[in-house]
């Protein structure tokens, strides 16, 4: 069914391959847009400014959202920045420089011509945001301000406050409702994506279900784009709201989409530490605080019960400043991540269950004074007090790492089209862009550069050949696709055991973390492999989900998240048993140098692992197919932040 | 700690809904209210009673989903925050706790705690945007804002949108929400040409959802999450006036 993956990369040197695309992309005359019907799943940065654009270019697009507004997408939680190659800072920032720094923060795992498209048009999102309004921090000459995040060496980062998700979701939104008003886009809110239907080989449209009503609907298109976010939740515990879920990009999956690399998950270094059983979530603090923050243990074991305040500097370990002398604090997220887990395996960590570090910021207010320091993060300090009721200008923050970013998803072309023709995949739901790891401030970059700025030019280059193929609705696709979800529905209700939702999602969550995790062993790996299909069938046998199908029904929503989440591990833990070699986030604890690093294999794993679903509505072992990975530009070499 | 809680419960719009009793024990401190009222739907569920349904998703202030009323009160009584961000350490052992809704005319409920707020986006699709199509903006430097003007205006749009300003309002007012917009629009250059025209839609649309007037009682400011200031209102009036004026003139 499907051969070589084919990536259809432009020819040509890097940096003219975008060019030359678009020069020679298919085009849609604007009086036949209107004829065109598009589907939008998701409204967050990447589905919010594809449905807005695309309806301002003039087709008619259908944009869904699980949530009781666009606005509210998950998007809207990120803190720190945005970055952008627009060199203001003139400390010699590039394309060419935002393009190698995130290859190379990636562990040359994304493809170059993507990620060099993605640092192209990241100087456009900048201008877009300020032309829409998004009040980005600026200095007192009336320019834009810039500061330098995670694991960069310029300052290219744009910022408004630590609010800079919401403040560009809200310029998204608004371009959105404009749009809505319009009547070029129809929004349907609270209302959940269950299917893909496939015709003649073509994803053509949805089923989905209304959450305040139940109603079960079908909608026809001449293209699908997914936009709904990573899988981070598979955890039960992470940095994403509680209604992220797999369920688009898994049932597409199911619907002959590849997955690709499911096994790459971000763990953030800086967020609150797990506080006890009943916590519902974990909370991120802005990795910008590493900018001024000092990351510590103390030396030895027996001062872990100290306050921190009597542990002098010199029995103090600021463990990365240590190891990582020209990265220091600013460390790349994976490394800082795993290195927190080896002081705290090692019995230094401090806090509850010695599960946290200090993120110290008394050299910074001794140095800036605690007026800059708060009005550089004085909401984080505001919500760090809220959790923990401590106040951090005081005593030192304490931080853990937690699951925050997925930079698997469904396998996607240059065109962000899938395998299967008209799937297009764009934001953190697609897989293409931050390789094994994602630096900061890019996630914010890749949804909106996918969304205003891509995905415009590549679609109608798979539209243009399909003027009036749109099927109807009373296809027996459709029907099928229909019946299948109104029958799952109808099993998931009909379980009437005694078990919680949130026990089976906990305990999927835990034996993920421990087992596929911050890092990962086959041994492990082979028994979450064991394991997970006996939690999965205690679900089916055992979970109890109230009240019914026709109506406003929450634990209905949640069951069949969890159910796809079920089955979603068993392949996240077959990519990372596979996946033989460390790289960026995948760290695999036979596979490291000396020094304790990730130890990559490119000669067998400079590939993206994109798995084909196998077995006819059973789990089958999925069958793998590969793209391997050309680096013509930036040389393989090995990551050293030290 | 231990809590009464005294929880709103309604099928759905259409039915009449009441008060019912419910008991959470042994409850930690450091628990969240959010938290609290999954561990409660948790007794629920393992009863075969149908659990409280109630919104709530980042948990963590800034998307506006959550919306409850706790002891009359918006948000609950640590503000500035949302419900999502109030801990139990909060309250009393031994207390009892009123829970409600959003009580706004223009909120019909949808189920229990569960309230329909798609109001607020229309408001803001009268005209509550800045129009400028992918791929016309002029480079991003290229008009300087002075910093104290810009300042302002992210503090404005700071608004999460959850509608507690009008839940608090004695006259279920939406003039805080509809204020953060304009202000935040108006007070940057970007959004001078359609200035006139925005704030003109966008109040119609307000009145026609069939929100209050202000009569400056404040309750707004003192429950707002994000903590916008009621002064915005008189900004909103200021540029109401404003347009009014131009839109006369030029008729």
């Amino acid at each position: 069914m499907i051969g070589t993956l084919d990536p259809k990369i432009p020819s040509g040197a890097l940096a003219g391959k975008w060019n030359s695309h678009k020069d020679h992309a298919r085009l849609v005359s604007p009086n036949n847009r209107r004829k065109f019907e598009i589907i939008i799943v998701g409204s967050g940065l990447a589905g919010g400014s594809a449905a807005a654009t695309l309806g301002e270019l003039g087709y008619r697009a259908k944009c869904f959202c699980y949530q009781d507004s666009p606005r509210r997408a998950h998007s809207i939680a990120a803190q720190g920045g945005i970055n952008a190659a627009k060199n203001y800072q003139n400390d010699g920032d590039s394309v060419y420089r935002l393009f190698s720094d995130t290859i190379k923060g990636g562990d040359f795992r994304s493809r170059e011509a993507n990620v060099y498209r993605l640092a192209e048009v990241s100087a456009n999102i900048i201008d877009q945001c300020v032309a829409q309004g998004v009040p980005f921090a600026r200095e007192y000459g009336g320019l834009l301000a810039n500061r330098s995040f995670g694991g960069a060496q310029v300052s290219r980062t744009f910022y408004a406050r630590g609010q800079t998700g919401q403040q560009l979701l809200l310029g998204c939104y608004q371009a959105l409702c404009r749009q809505i008003a319009a009547g070029t886009v129809q929004m349907f809110p609270q209302t959940e994506m269950l299917d893909l239907v496939v015709v003649d080989g073509h994803a053509k449209g949805i089923i989905t279900r209304n959450l305040v009503s139940g109603k079960i609907d079908k909608y026809a298109a001449d293209a699908v784009v997914l936009a709904t976010g990573g899988y981070g939740n598979v955890f039960y515990l992470s940095t994403n709201a509680r209604g992220c879920n797999v369920t688009a990009t898994y049932r597409a999956y199911k619907k002959g989409a590849l997955f690709a690399n499911p096994c790459f998950t971000q763990i953030h270094p800086t967020c609150i530490p797990h506080s006890g059983e009943y916590q519902s979530k974990l909370t991120l603090m802005s990795e910008s605080l590493r900018n001024d923050g000092r990351v510590w243990v103390p030396k030895r074991k027996e001062d872990c019960g100290k306050s921190p305040n009597q542990i002098p500097d010199n029995e103090r370990d600021y463990y990365l400043e240590r190891k990582y002398p020209s990265y220091g604090n600013l460390s790349p997220r994976d490394i800082s991540s795993r290195a927190a887990k080896e002081v705290c395996d090692e019995g230094r960590g401090v806090g509850p269950g010695g599960r946290g570090v200090y993120l110290d910021f008394a050299d910074a207010i001794k140095r800036l004074g605690e007026q800059t320091i708060r009005e550089r993060y004085g909401n984080l300090f505001e919500i760090y007090e809220k959790i923990t009721g401590d106040n951090a200008y005081k005593v030192p923050m304490r931080i853990y790492p937690a699951v925050h970013y997925t930079m698997g998803g469904l396998w996607v072309d240059y065109n962000l089209m899938s395998n299967v023709p008209g799937l297009h995949v764009i934001g953190e739901a697609n897989f293409a862009d931050h390789g094994a790891n994602r630096l900061g401030a890019s996630a914010l970059m890749q949804g909106l550069a996918d969304g205003y700025f891509i995905l415009p030019y590549t679609l109608p280059n798979y539209l243009a050949s399909q003027m009036g193929k749109r099927p109807s609705i009373d296809h027996s696709q459709f029907k099928k696709a229909e019946s299948d979800i109104r029958a799952k529905i109808d099993n998931l209700l009909k379980i009437n055991g005694k078990l919680s939702l949130d026990s089976i999602h906990r305990e999927l969550g835990g034996l993920l973390w421990e087992k596929c995790g911050m890092s990962r062993n086959a041994t492990g790996l082979r028994e979450a492999l064991a394991k997970i299909p006996e939690v999965r069938e205690n679900f089916w046998h055992n979970v109890r989900v109230p009240g019914d199908g026709e109506d406003f029904n929450q634990a209905l929503e949640r069951a069949g998240r969890v159910a796809d989440f079920l089955e979603f591990a068993e392949l996240m833990c077959t990519d990372a048993l596979a996946r033989n070699e460390s790289c960026g986030a995948h760290f695999r604890q036979e596979h490291q140098t000396p020094e304790g690093e990730a130890l990559r294999d490119d000669e067998n794993f400079a590939t993206v692992f994109a798995w084909e679903f196998q077995g006819n509505g059973q789990i089958a072992p999925p069958k793998l197919h590969r793209e391997p990975l050309h680096f013509e530009t930036v040389h393989l070499t090995q990551r050293s932040y030290k | 700690m231990n809590f009464r809680l005294k929880i709103w419960r309604q099928p759905n719009a259409k039915s009449s809904g009441k008060l019912v009793d419910y008991e959470a024990k042994d409850i930690s401190p450091n628990t969240s209210f959010l938290e609290m009222l999954d561990i409660v739907n948790e007794d629920l569920l393992a009863r075969g009673e149908e659990p409280i349904a109630f919104d709530s998703d980042c948990r963590e202030g800034i998307c506006g989903t959550c919306a409850l009323t706790i002891n009359g009160e918006a948000h609950g009584p640590d503000h500035p925050g949302a419900v999502c961000e109030v801990y139990m350490r909060k309250f009393r052992d031994g207390e009892t706790i009123i829970v409600e809704p959003f009580r706004v005319r223009s909120f019909p409920v949808v189920k229990d705690l569960v309230v329909d707020r798609s109001a607020l986006d229309r408001i803001v699709q009268a005209g509550g945007f800045i129009s400028a199509r992918a791929g016309s903006a002029p480079e991003a430097n290229s008009i300087p804002i002075p910093k104290p003007d810009v300042d302002l205006a992210m503090e404005a749009a700071a608004c999460i949108g959850c509608g507690a300003c009008a839940a608090a309002c004695p006259n279920a007012s939406a003039m805080l929400f509809t204020a953060a917009k304009v202000s935040h629009l108006a007070l940057l250059p970007q959004g001078n040409p359609e200035r006139t025209s925005r704030v003109l839609k966008m109040v119609h649309a307000m009145d026609a959802e069939g929100f209050g007037n202000c009569t400056n009682t404040y309750e707004c400011e003192a429950v707002c999450p994000a903590e916008i200031s009621a002064s915005f209102i008189a900004k909103l009036n200021r540029e109401y006036a404003r347009a009014s004026l131009r839109a006369s003139v030029r008729e």
